[in-house]
């Protein structure tokens, strides 16, 4: 199996949102490799021919009457935001760096 | 009398409350009491609402004078694991990232726990996000296991094992995901359940690994597990996993096994989980408990599962799959932690630092882990094979239970270990969900009953109970039976 390198490991902290710093890529990348070295085990008994099982109940799409309930009002929904406006959230800029 | 209440079991307690002998404000203050002198040492609540549980209790009060019918438990105290939503008091997932977050909605836990009269005393500390075996990974600090300040309490629900144990409450709720009920009930020497996946409604429970997450009981005894187990089982449409089904009858299962008669079941051994690995006072705690069942007519024989070898391996690849996609939701803009946020960065910029600054070195692993299997040119080899032993995994049980009616096994390798001790070793902290594990891959019921302390170390074992999907009152009724003839063992001195 693959060992994880540094550079993958700053790789995978852009991909999942996480400004790690330079001494964690570091801490990371040596304890992932392990992690991921000792989990590849099982590729020993996953066979082709095992169907895999993404949960223990199986269900399809689980539907219900399409009725009015109560829900969480504005004012709720908005109780825990770092940041609000005008009854909505406030959010920093979404647009790149040029525009 | 407020040493008799904090020792009393939660059965006990609702009898003495119903009949008008005690107030649940006594109660319920005794129990406050306890916490204050204690928690200082053992640190398992991260919130005590003090004001919330009186109201509760007087509550109950009232309707008892009143002479209305009130619930089973109703005016018994519970600490509530912090993974649960509370409206209105603080549910921080032993996290920075949610820290002062107050909840608009009660977990359907929650509610049922409140329309059933049950006094909630306070949210308990665990790993944050639920990861962990130990309770260190807290970001508020860890929670001490009352049996010997050094130790572990167990992981992820170790604030509400170290609550039973230093008899802070008599009643505690869990949610296990790898072990984090059973594995802290069996180092704290007390009770602890998880049930049928789907059996409790997950709604308000902050998600970690969604196949795997499951709320449950946990108590100083069997039957009083079980009575709250049917306080908090049921459909929930809130849940789309939650199954329509009837509530297992797990409170008649009980009290059916403490008449201690086990003629005719069949009880199967995992010969996969002792050996290597395993603390010798861990094993010999177990064998007797084998001479015990099979003293109370239980026929044991042992049996093979080659596929629960993998198990750990499995977990340690869905269970980070799917929280890496679950904490996907905490980008600082709805709720919870904001950092960065100076005006000049974008949002994505102020997501990163928040997730940076909020998230503790686990749930960073494990979120990383989960990015990595589940990425392109890598699924087949990680996620998809982990799904395949999933099968196996299953497909093992479901053999098993053609012989068996349930199995049994240590719940976890060791006792207690060393605070700080596993900490900077990731792997030798999952192995303490070897045994506890292959349960939540495949969505059965299982259980922790203490079976004494180990003779080497006089730290307390557990005995894991597993049954079939939906049989829970069959562990109930065998953990009861051995309860019983198990008799008392002695508690930590606080």
């Amino acid at each position: 199996m693959p060992s994880i390198s540094r550079d993958e490991v700053a790789h995978l902290a852009k991909l999942a949102r996480l400004a790690v710093t330079e001494d964690e890529l570091d801490l990371f990348a040596g304890q992932l490799d392990v992690i991921l070295q000792s989990v590849a085990t099982v590729g020993d008994i996953a066979t082709a021919d095992i169907p895999p099982t993404s949960h223990a109940v199986p269900l399809t799409n689980v539907f219900r009457e399409d009725v009015v309930r109560p829900s969480l009002g504005q004012q709720q929904a908005l109780s825990g935001a770092p940041e609000a406006e005008d009854g909505r959230f406030r959010v920093p800029r979404i647009l790149g760096e040029e525009a | 009398m407020t040493n008799d209440l904090i020792h009393a079991t939660a059965a006990e307690l609702a009898a003495k409350i119903h009949s008008g002998e005690v107030s649940s404000v006594e109660v319920t203050q005794a129990h406050l009491d306890r916490i204050a002198a204690t928690d200082e040492r053992v640190n398992a609540f991260l919130h005590v609402d003090t004001e919330g549980a009186l109201a509760q209790a007087r509550k109950v009060d009232e309707d008892v004078k009143a002479g209305k019918q009130v619930g089973p438990l109703a005016g018994v105290p519970l600490a509530l694991k912090d993974v649960m939503t509370t409206e209105g008091v603080p549910t921080t997932v032993g996290s920075k990232i949610l820290e002062g977050w107050l909840p608009p909605y009660d977990a359907t836990v929650t509610r049922k726990l409140k329309e059933a009269g049950v006094v909630i005393l306070g949210k308990t500390n665990m790993d944050e996000f639920a990861m962990g075996s130990s309770t260190e990974n807290s970001a508020y600090g860890p929670t001490h296991n009352p049996w010997d300040l050094d130790r572990i309490p167990g992981g992820s629900g170790g604030g509400s094992s170290a609550a039973l144990a230093a008899h802070q409450a008599p009643l505690a709720i869990g949610t296990d995901t790898g072990g984090s009920i059973r594995q802290p009930g069996a180092v704290t020497g007390t009770v602890g359940v998880k049930p049928t996946y789907g059996g409790v409604s997950r709604y308000g429970l902050v998600a970690f690994s969604s196949s795997l997450d499951q709320a449950g009981p946990c108590a100083r005894t069997v039957l009083d597990a079980a009575l709250l187990h049917e306080i908090i089982a049921g459909y929930d449409h809130m849940d789309s996993t939650s199954i329509n089904a009837p509530v297992p009858p797990v409170v008649a299962a009980a009290r059916e096994g403490l008449s201690g008669d086990l003629s005719g079941l069949r009880i199967g051994v995992v010969t996969q989980f002792s050996g290597e690995g395993y603390q010798q006072g861990v094993l010999r705690s177990f064998e007797a408990a084998v001479s015990q069942l099979k003293e109370l007519g239980a026929e044991i024989a042992d049996v093979s599962c080659p596929s629960f070898d993998y198990a750990l391996p499995a977990y340690y690849l869905i269970a980070p799959s799917e929280c890496s996609s679950n904490l996907a939701r905490f980008d600082a803009m709805r709720y919870g932690l904001r950092v960065g946020d100076d005006g000049t960065r974008s949002t994505e910029e102020v997501m990163s630092l928040t997730r940076e600054a909020g998230f503790g070195p686990e749930v960073k692993r494990r979120i990383m882990i989960g990015t990595y299997a589940l990425s392109s040119g890598y699924y087949d080899a990680y996620y998809g094979s982990a799904q395949k032993v999933r099968t196996l995994i299953t497909q093992d049980f479901a053999k098993a239970f053609e012989n068996f009616d349930v199995l049994i096994s240590p719940t976890t390798p060791t006792t207690a270990f060393k605070i700080g001790e596993r900490a900077n070793d990731p792997m030798a902290m999952y192995k303490a969900d070897l045994c506890t594990i292959p349960a939540n891959l495949a969505g059965t019921p299982a259980m922790s009953v203490p079976s004494g302390l180990s003779d080497e170390d006089g730290l307390p074992v557990g005995l894991q109970i597993m049954a079939p999907a939906l049989q829970d009152h069959r562990m109930y009724r065998v953990a009861a039976a051995y309860e019983a003839a198990r008799g008392a063992f002695g508690g930590p001195s606080l």
